[in-house]
């Protein structure tokens, strides 16, 4: 219903109003007297317009109160975006998210990644301030244990958001720049990481440093394996799919084409299968690497992993905001 | 049911595979990367290849390939030989069965 009067503004308070409509009532009695049906229709007017307007500041009183609670939460997740860019996790802009389902379960894993990460961070700076304060070794022992327990954790996640979107975890769009750079299946290259430890370590003994050189060759070959049989996937896909090409027109054609086209699906499945012994791999070289080290070098190692991976984050951030001519 | 276990017992290194499975590159590729010559099965090619998964599903081998038996004895799929060669097993469990010879 329309507020007709110019004068009742939605903004006045119900006195104000009152005020008014008593104003218009007498100016109404003092005319003439035997208008009675159009005094009837005035007030009956002024009365809707009372109420059109009562009803529209109520209105715009819900309006606001929604708008203050917008900006609330607003204002959290722009808190929370920059916990998690400080932390050096890569945000990607919403325009890179692809719109089929598969969107979905790459953006759930982005969030759980960078949940897994704040918390691992958490305990990283525990370890720190443990080490920092010659902390006992029984006291070591229970944050080392926890931290490589906790890495299961994002092993298990990787592999459940593999089983969706196992193109997400392989383009590493969930690191940031500088990490990509060095991704492999889906992740770090065990062996590189190694190699970067073994100067942090020392002092190992004969047998440490020759259990620790055996481990990153292991790993080594290990990764081998895995990027020859990726390869040989890769082949055999671009096989299939070539086999599809050629004069188009007769049905025969279609029918290879769609049987090509299923078997170059069901080598596409077996994507997962190698990102999970990727994961696999890492995951065992870690849990080697804590068996070899005393608590107090596994402790020194797992800081100079994660520092070397903050360094990483660091830079990624340093180059996105780098001045461009 | 029998003739997977039978192959597997006449040699040292045994890898069951299939020719399309990229997977069971990958495990070939590491045992010639530790100096094993396994006897490759393609279970998709051999004239007894239909029974030898079945024997090999019936031993709780999942995915039915690759799999591995050193020494005639069953030591798993790609998640099991990974974690044995990265804790030094694999190598020890190969040298045992002289597959290989440091």
């Amino acid at each position: 219903m329309e507020d007709t009067s110019p004068r009742t503004d939605t903004s006045t308070d119900a006195d104000t109003e009152d005020k008014m409509l008593r104003d218009q009532l007498q100016g109404i009695g003092a005319s003439d007297g035997s208008d009675k049906s159009r005094d009837q229709k005035t007030l009956r007017r002024l009365a809707q317009n009372r109420e059109a307007a009562r009803k529209s500041r109520l209105r715009k009183k819900a309006y606001v109160q929604q708008l203050e609670s917008s900006r609330m939460k607003l204002t959290q997740l722009e808190q929370e975006l920059q916990r998690a860019r400080q932390q050096g996790i890569f945000i990607s802009s919403s325009g890179e998210q692809s719109q089929s389902n598969g969107g979905n379960g790459a953006l759930a894993f982005d969030v759980e990644y960078a949940r897994w990460l704040e918390e691992h961070n958490k305990r990283i700076n525990e370890l720190r301030g443990a080490v920092n304060s010659h902390a006992g070794d029984g006291e070591l022992r229970i944050i080392v244990d926890g931290i490589v327990s906790h890495y299961d954790d994002i092993f298990r996640i990787k592999g459940d958001a593999a089983k969706t979107d196992v193109f997400h975890i392989l383009s590493g769009m969930w690191k940031t720049p500088a990490e990509r750079c060095f991704l492999w299946l889906g992740g770090f290259r065990s062996s590189e990481l190694l190699k970067l430890l073994i100067n942090q370590l020392e002092p190992l003994t004969e047998q440490q440093l020759l259990a620790i050189n055996n481990l990153q060759q292991s790993s080594q070959q290990a990764e081998d394996a895995l990027s020859q049989g990726m390869e040989a996937l890769q082949q055999s896909l671009a096989e299939t799919l070539a086999g599809s090409l050629g004069p188009t027109g007769s049905s025969g054609n279609v029918a290879n084409y769609m049987g090509q086209m299923a078997m170059a699906m069901g080598k596409l499945g077996t994507l997962e299968g190698f990102i999970r012994q990727a994961d696999n791999l890492r995951q065992q070289t870690l849990q080697q690497m804590h068996r070899i080290l005393t608590t107090r070098q596994s402790a020194r190692a797992l800081l100079a992993i994660s520092d070397y991976f903050s360094r990483l984050r660091a830079l990624s951030s340093l180059w996105l905001a780098r001045p461009r001519e | 049911m029998e003739i997977a276990r039978e192959l597997a017992r006449k040699n040292a290194a045994v890898i069951f595979t299939k020719c399309w499975c990229c997977m069971c590159h990958s495990m070939k590729a590491l045992l010639y990367e530790l100096g094993a010559s396994p006897a490759v099965y393609e279970l998709d090619q051999h004239v007894n290849g239909a029974e030898m998964e079945w024997g090999l599903r019936a031993l709780g081998c999942c995915p039915v390939v690759p799999v591995v038996f050193i020494g005639g004895a069953l030591v798993g799929s790609a998640q099991d030989i990974i974690s044995l060669h990265v804790d030094g097993s694999l190598k020890h469990l190969l040298i045992n069965a002289k597959a290989i010879w440091l």
